[in-house]
């Protein structure tokens, strides 16, 4: 068992003509993932890899091949269009790797989304932009056999039952690295991306983990700067009981730099990690030491 | 990114959004001239003589001078601001030299206000915050009186409603100045959202926004941010862009696309994604603060650097004086293990590797990449986790000092 993505997934793949495109949607069809279509307008009727037929638009795909969820490598320009091409063709979980689209587009995408119906089964959900993605590993050798949409190395996965979600792709290999290091396994993995205007929240993956038999405990990743992981917080207090262990990056992170401080004021001064670890503790999470006990810090809380 | 005061004012007139008359000014000449030129088109021997560098705070730093005997009098105060080390509370002890200079008309006014535009990250809507409290550090008003800044959201598909602006206008207590004032207050609102929306600003903040005697509603300071996430949209920013105001190796970074913030320590730290580079950071503070390691930059090289890009970014590191150690912490998904080694190797060749280097690679082609370390004949300690990774920088600046 897993959330959002599984061994049916059908998964279509926008900008699979491009080098980053290919290079990864050859990944997750050697992992195993069903990759049943690409998009690229004005590529339509090429096939990829001898296997994979390539269309016009999502439209079509959806049409032809019955594909319910999208990869997106297009690049920052085109990147939010994209994204509403997929939820308009009835695509239910996009994940947008792209890194860089300008937040003006993110705002409109993130109207969009919240303009659907949440009681439809059809209603489209988001992961990223600026993400790994996500995976459920297999129970083949190197975790194939899953289901991987992204582009996280599947080989340090291992189908288990301990969720993980993180702003940060390369932190979630980390916590991923160590989990399957002490032989303990993943149901699903999750990097949501760190952009101000982003999809799927701290909130939405914590309820998912929490309603999945599968899902034993559940490793936290964030960083500095927002408010998404007080709100992951008050979720975990007021809703979660299985564990969940939870790193902040960004301790020693110099004030400032990165955040505006007219953000701040609006968040009414939360965004720093020691304002987030106090809000987590105070949930009941157990905060790992540094970055590299995520995975024995949880351990410790499985009993 | 950030632009002066003086574009921002440029944008301002191009949406509608009233400013004084002003002029900006690179040397003392100029700045007579501009004045005298002022006072000749507004008939008041009144100017304003602002020092444009990339921080707030300039009025209290010293950088912002009235000039009320005319011309000589703006030559006058010209010649002190400009080429000064300017100090505010945003610039950092050392300061921004002075090296542009705006020469504003003078103005009547009846109250300074606040008004600012963010991107709320929270509820993903541009914010509107507005407050009587203009002219004051806006972070301190935030922080002893919040209840003082109003803020609406906007709605991006139905853009700013007029009862939005109203709603800033009589938070503000507009009315008090007549009808002609919320009106005019309501046409500056909505030039200001196009602004913000169509520039792909990040941050606008008016502080102070001015009435005046007259009634009309003025912008007397202009603060613009741009996303830099859109800049492929916006070839004109490359007009805006002023290379005096950037850190200079944060600059070169910028130029080869990496992502580099300086800091005070001694161990350089070279890792791919944001997360992990922080979380690097406060691994290296967490074994090594006691023993006087910490990290001497934060660098991200990102998800899909090249060799030639990683060969750069180590070098960077390499060339920095007040680095005793390295550390390169790599966890690659997109960034291949084979990529970072091999960009590594050519700088270290290339340069000389004379301080000691701690490499942990693990990730996308990592044999490949652990391989190519082996073969390169230079020291390298490999590690095998983080923390390994951490405690041996740690020993190993130990053992250099």
């Amino acid at each position: 068992m897993s959330i959002l993505v599984g061994n049916n997934t059908k998964v279509i793949v926008q900008g699979i003509t491009g080098s980053a495109g290919a290079f990864h949607a050859k990944q997750m069809l050697a992992y195993g993932t069903k990759v049943v279509a690409g998009a690229t307008p004005g590529r339509g009727g090429e096939t990829f890899e001898g296997s994979v037929p390539v269309f016009n638009s999502v439209k079509q795909a959806v049409k032809a091949t019955g594909c319910d969820t999208s990869c997106i490598f297009v690049p920052p320009p085109g990147a939010a269009d994209a994204i509403l091409e997929a939820i308009d063709a009835g695509i239910t979980l996009v994940v947008c790797i792209t890194e860089g689209i300008p937040v003006m587009d993110m705002i409109k995408v993130r109207k969009v989304l919240e303009s659907q119906d949440p009681r439809s089964p059809k209603r489209a959900r988001l992961i990223g932009p600026n993400c790994p993605g996500i995976i459920t590993p297999g129970s083949g050798e190197g975790s194939k056999g899953g289901c991987k949409i992204g582009i996280m190395p599947g080989h340090i996965h291992k189908s288990g039952h301990i969720g993980v979600v993180s702003k940060s792709g390369t932190l979630t290999y980390e916590a991923v690295g160590q989990l399957s290091a002490l032989g303990i396994g993943q149901s699903t993995c999750i990097g949501i991306g760190g952009d101000p205007v982003a999809g799927l929240d701290f909130v939405d993956v914590l309820e998912l983990f929490e309603n999945d038999p599968d899902t034993h405990g559940i490793i936290m990743i964030g960083e500095i700067g927002g408010g998404a992981e007080e709100r992951g917080a008050a979720f975990i207090k007021a809703h979660m009981k299985k564990p969940v262990a939870a790193f902040i990056a960004g301790t020693t992170a110099p004030e400032g730099k990165r955040m505006g401080h007219a953000g701040a004021i609006i968040a009414g001064g939360k965004g720093t990690a020691a304002e987030k670890i106090k809000a987590l503790e105070a949930a009941g999470a157990k905060i790992a030491p540094t970055p590299s006990d995520m995975a024995s810090t949880l351990k410790s809380m499985m009993s | 990114m950030k632009i002066h005061e003086y574009q921002g004012k440029e944008l301002f007139a191009k949406y509608g959004v009233a400013i004084p008359k002003g002029y900006a000014a690179f040397t003392v000449d100029e700045a007579e001239a501009k004045a005298k030129q002022l006072i000749a088109e507004t008939g008041s021997p009144v100017v304003v003589v602002k020092a444009q560098i990339h921080a707030g705070g300039r009025g209290k730093g010293g950088g912002v001078k009235v000039a009320k005997g005319g011309a000589a009098e703006a030559r006058a105060q010209a010649e002190k601001i400009l080429g000064m080390q300017l100090v505010t509370h945003q610039t950092g002890p050392e300061g921004q030299k002075v090296r542009r200079l705006y020469i504003e008309q003078g103005l009547d006014m009846m109250c300074e206000l606040y008004l600012g535009a963010v991107v709320d990250r929270d509820l993903r809507r541009i914010a509107f915050m507005a407050s009587t409290e203009g002219g004051m550090e806006i972070e301190k008003v935030a922080h002893d009186t919040p209840e003082k800044i109003v803020t609406v959201h906007v709605d991006p598909t139905v853009g700013l409603s007029g009862y939005q602006a109203r709603e800033l206008a009589y938070a503000l207590g507009l009315e008090k100045y007549g009808k002609p004032t919320i009106a005019h207050f309501a046409k500056l609102m909505a030039g200001f959202y196009e602004l913000f929306v169509k520039e792909d600003c990040s941050l606008c903040e008016i502080n102070p926004l001015v009435v005046l005697k007259s009634g009309e509603v003025v912008a007397l300071d202009a603060k613009v941010n741009f996303d830099d996430n859109a800049e492929f949209r916006h070839p004109e920013w490359a007009n805006f862009r002023d290379e005096a105001e950037e850190d200079p190796t944060e600059l070169e970074a910028k130029k080869v696309g990496l992502n580099y913030v300086s800091l005070d320590g001694n161990v350089g730290c070279l890792v791919n994604g944001a997360g992990l580079a922080m979380a690097t950071m406060d691994i290296i503070k967490h074994v090594g603060a006691e023993a006087g390691v910490t990290p001497a930059n934060f660098l991200d090289v990102g998800g899909g650097a090249t060799q030639d890009q990683v060969t750069k970014a180590f070098k960077m590191i390499l060339k920095s004086p007040k680095v005793k150690a390295i550390f390169v912490n790599i966890f690659g998904g997109i960034m291949k293990c084979d990529v970072v080694a091999t960009g590594v190797v050519a700088a270290a060749k290339e340069l000389g590797l004379s301080v000691p280097l701690v490499v942990r690679l693990e990730g996308t082609n990592v044999e490949l990449g652990r391989k190519i370390l082996t073969e390169s004949g230079l020291k390298i300690e490999a590690a095998t986790t983080m923390a390994d990774g951490a405690r041996k920088i740690v020993a190993a600046v130990g053992g250099a000092r």
